[in-house]
């Protein structure tokens, strides 16, 4: 509202930014914040205790996602997994470099050290989208090589929502050999997400996403898939990813994950009835369109473009009546950059201004959805 | 909010003034790719302004936003700079960026959040006398800044506030220190913003690579006196680097890029009866043919004292009381009349 700044927040909903702690997982972390505090690594009492806590997490991650625990080792969050699918990959197949495919909408985690990897001499190739956002097997069928080694496409981008054809390209890529990698951080708790229908290789998991602790996630990496480990010194994680176990944190994402999976399909049914109401109020609006909307979508977000406006200023002025939206990825000063996956969409790069992400949580409301879109009908008369 | 003290210093003022603020920094350049590089701890537009500019607003506990204008800085600033140098001319990039981006883009910027006023950390002075607004030089004379502010008119001088206009450098510091505030030893800011290690030449031959091409030095009748080394090298006035051995002292005069030559002359080649400047604004009514005034013809200049030739809306011309050198074409003319801005112009 001119006239009463806001510097706080009182609606939040930019749940693919990052989620609010449970109280289940809070309320998990503690003891091994202080009194279980031991290195999960040793061999006396304290330690043991923490060790045996993060296996029951690493239990429950993997009954997330259908996997076996010895399949999940922890990291320090899905830009990690991202990073170590890509490097730890190409590290496994250096001597011959060969042909990396990963698609144009993935998420910075991917793109850039895919970048890092062209530098270093891998044949490292985009894949296109469709007007929706998605990746067709097909086309990845014809951009494959002899020596294609890695393919990487997310399950759910997390700027439009649209959903990947995972399994499909999943299928024809295991017929070939070839590691396929999906970056899940936006699917997992969102989704029924099974790493064997999905047919992949490996799989990242962040836990904030889905109402775990910031700091910790997870990749997938199947028996016997070429992996090689990225950081060393130590024997942590069975020797696959070195440094002291960070227990309260994958504490609070196994407690996180056990939630999400049995919530799954109740917070799925309220999420899409949450998601409809935000959506009916949207279109009514002058020059909306939702974006990706006639491709199968995960439950919590929707990307709309309002033609005509400045999406930054829509934002700032909603932040400064008291809601949290998202409108892109930042820039390391917090400038916002145009959108690479609308832009890939083939959306123009005004319209790509002119978006605005609104993603949903399980603690947001009814009225949470209602105020909103009264706060954007007030900024858009305004202007 | 560029992170620097001044700015820091004027949102603290208005907070204590009673005014709700937003502080906004401007991302205007992308500026180097390394995130290591040493040059990317300093300066405008780097993540350490930002972050300066974060801690400052932190502390006033006002909101705090990142504004990503590097288009509308590379149209209206960066690419006119390197126009300008290929057109033999010497640009203002910083009186450019007033005028087209701070007091026009932002400002539009401002009114889509509802802000009524912008307020910038310029050491210039605003003041309504019930009829219209006055623009006067910063009441510290040594850090004054109303020479790049004199395109404002009426219309952005009515929404802009210059809260540390009437302060000493000094007592701005005092002022950041007093506060708390991180950045109240921070050096002042110098060269050109966008111009990361300060080499003009080599930013403006990376976009008009025909800059760097050699060609004749010659004198005012035509005869080579040598060759120079690329126009990008040379501003009007310039002395050195010149390498012509001369019984006097010799000084660019002016910059032929049509012929790619660089003509030179004795100090006295120099003076300038007057001048005509272009593009034109009033701050609020164009003087009287044969007015007195003060022009100054850049930056960190004093106002030289001139008679008012013709006038109109958009153009102006000048007659200095004693011929002068360090007249530039592409360089602002600001004119005053005691420390009080009546126009300004670019000179021709």
């Amino acid at each position: 509202m001119p006239g009463e700044i806001q510097n706080r927040t009182q609606v939040y909903l930019d749940n693919a930014a990052t989620t609010p702690l449970c109280a289940a997982a809070q309320a998990a972390m503690e003891p091994y914040l202080v009194g279980t505090f031991g290195n999960a690594s040793s061999p006396y009492a304290v330690s043991r205790n923490a060790r045996a806590a993060v296996d029951r997490a690493r239990g429950q991650v993997a009954a997330l996602i259908g996997a076996q625990p010895d399949e999940i080792v922890f990291t320090s969050g899905g830009t990690e997994s991202d990073n170590w699918a890509l490097l730890g990959t190409a590290l496994a197949n250096w001597e011959r470099r060969g042909h990396i495919l990963v698609s144009a909408v993935e998420h910075h985690a991917i793109l850039e050290p895919a970048e890092t990897l062209r530098d270093l001499g891998f044949e490292v190739e985009s894949i296109g989208v469709d007007e929706n956002g998605q990746v067709a097997p097909e086309a990845i069928e014809h951009l494959l090589r002899p020596n294609t080694i890695l393919v990487s496409v997310m399950a759910v981008n997390n700027e439009v929502g649209v959903c990947q054809p995972v399994a499909e390209i999943g299928a024809l890529l295991r017929e070939r050999g070839i590691t396929f990698h999906t970056d899940a951080v936006q699917a997992a708790g969102k989704l029924s997400v099974s790493v064997n229908e999905l047919n992949v290789d490996l799989l990242s998991l962040s836990a904030h996403k889905f109402q775990g602790p910031k700091g910790v996630g997870a990749l997938f990496i199947r028996r016997g898939v070429k992996m090689r480990a990225w950081q060393r010194g130590g024997a942590q994680e069975r020797g696959r990813r070195a440094g002291t176990e960070n227990v309260p944190g994958i504490v609070g994402m196994g407690v996180a994950a056990e939630i999400a999976h049995r919530n799954l399909s109740q917070n799925q049914t309220y999420l899409n009835s949450l998601r409809e109401r935000l959506e009916q109020g949207l279109k009514s609006l002058p020059g909306a369109c939702i974006n990706g909307s006639s491709a199968p979508r995960a439950p919590h977000i929707t990307n709309v473009s309002l033609a005509g406006q400045r999406a930054e200023s829509l934002a700032l002025n909603l932040d400064l009546m008291g809601f949290a939206v998202g409108t892109g990825s930042a820039c390391a000063s917090g400038a916002l950059e145009p959108s690479h996956v609308l832009t890939a969409m083939g959306r123009s790069q005004s319209a790509a201004r002119a978006s605005l992400r609104v993603s949903l949580g399980v603690q947001n409301t009814v009225s949470d959805i209602d105020n909103f879109l009264d706060a954007v009908k007030q900024v858009l008369q305004r202007n | 909010m560029s992170g620097g003290v001044d700015s820091s210093v004027a949102a603290a003022l208005l907070v204590g003034q009673g005014y709700e603020v937003i502080g906004v920094t401007m991302k205007l350049w992308r500026g180097e790719d390394d995130p290591f590089a040493a040059h990317r701890f300093g300066g405008c537009c780097t993540v350490g302004a930002t972050e300066d500019a974060r801690r400052v607003a932190d502390q006033l506990n006002i909101p705090y936003y990142v504004l990503n204008m590097q288009e509308e800085f590379n149209a209206a600033v960066v690419d006119n700079f390197v126009a300008e140098y290929a057109s033999g001319r010497t640009p203002n990039p910083c009186a450019r960026c007033n005028e087209f981006i701070k007091f026009a883009a932002f400002l539009e910027r401002a009114n889509e959040l509802g802000c009524d006023l912008i307020a910038t950390g310029h050491y210039a002075q605003c003041q309504w006398d019930g009829q219209r607004y006055h623009l006067r030089r910063g009441l510290d004379h040594k850090k004054d800044q109303s020479y790049v502010l004199g395109m404002l008119g009426q219309a952005e001088l009515a929404r802009s506030l210059f809260p540390i206009g009437h302060l000493e450098k000094s007592e701005t510091r005092r002022l950041a220190g007093n506060l708390g505030f991180c950045v109240a030893a921070k050096p002042d800011s110098q060269e050109i913003c966008f111009v990361e290690d300060g080499d003009y030449a080599r930013f403006v031959i990376e976009r008009a690579p025909e800059l760097a091409v050699t060609g004749p030095i010659l004198d005012a009748d035509g005869n080579k006196l040598g060759e120079h080394q690329g126009l990008a090298h040379y501003t009007v006035g310039q002395r050195k680097g010149l390498g012509i051995a001369a019984p006097q002292p010799l000084f660019v005069t002016r910059i032929d890029t049509a012929q790619n030559a660089l003509v030179v002359g004795p100090r006295e080649a120099l003076g300038r009866a007057g001048l005509a400047a272009e593009r034109t604004k009033w701050t609020y009514q164009p003087p009287q043919v044969g007015e007195a005034v003060l022009a100054q013809t850049r930056a960190h200049a004093r106002g030289l004292p001139a008679t008012m030739g013709a006038v109109s809306a958009d153009a102006f011309e000048i007659r200095f009381v004693e011929p002068q050198a360090g007249v530039s074409p592409g360089q602002m003319c600001v004119l005053y009349q005691e420390d009080e801005v009546i126009g300004a112009g670019t000179i021709k």
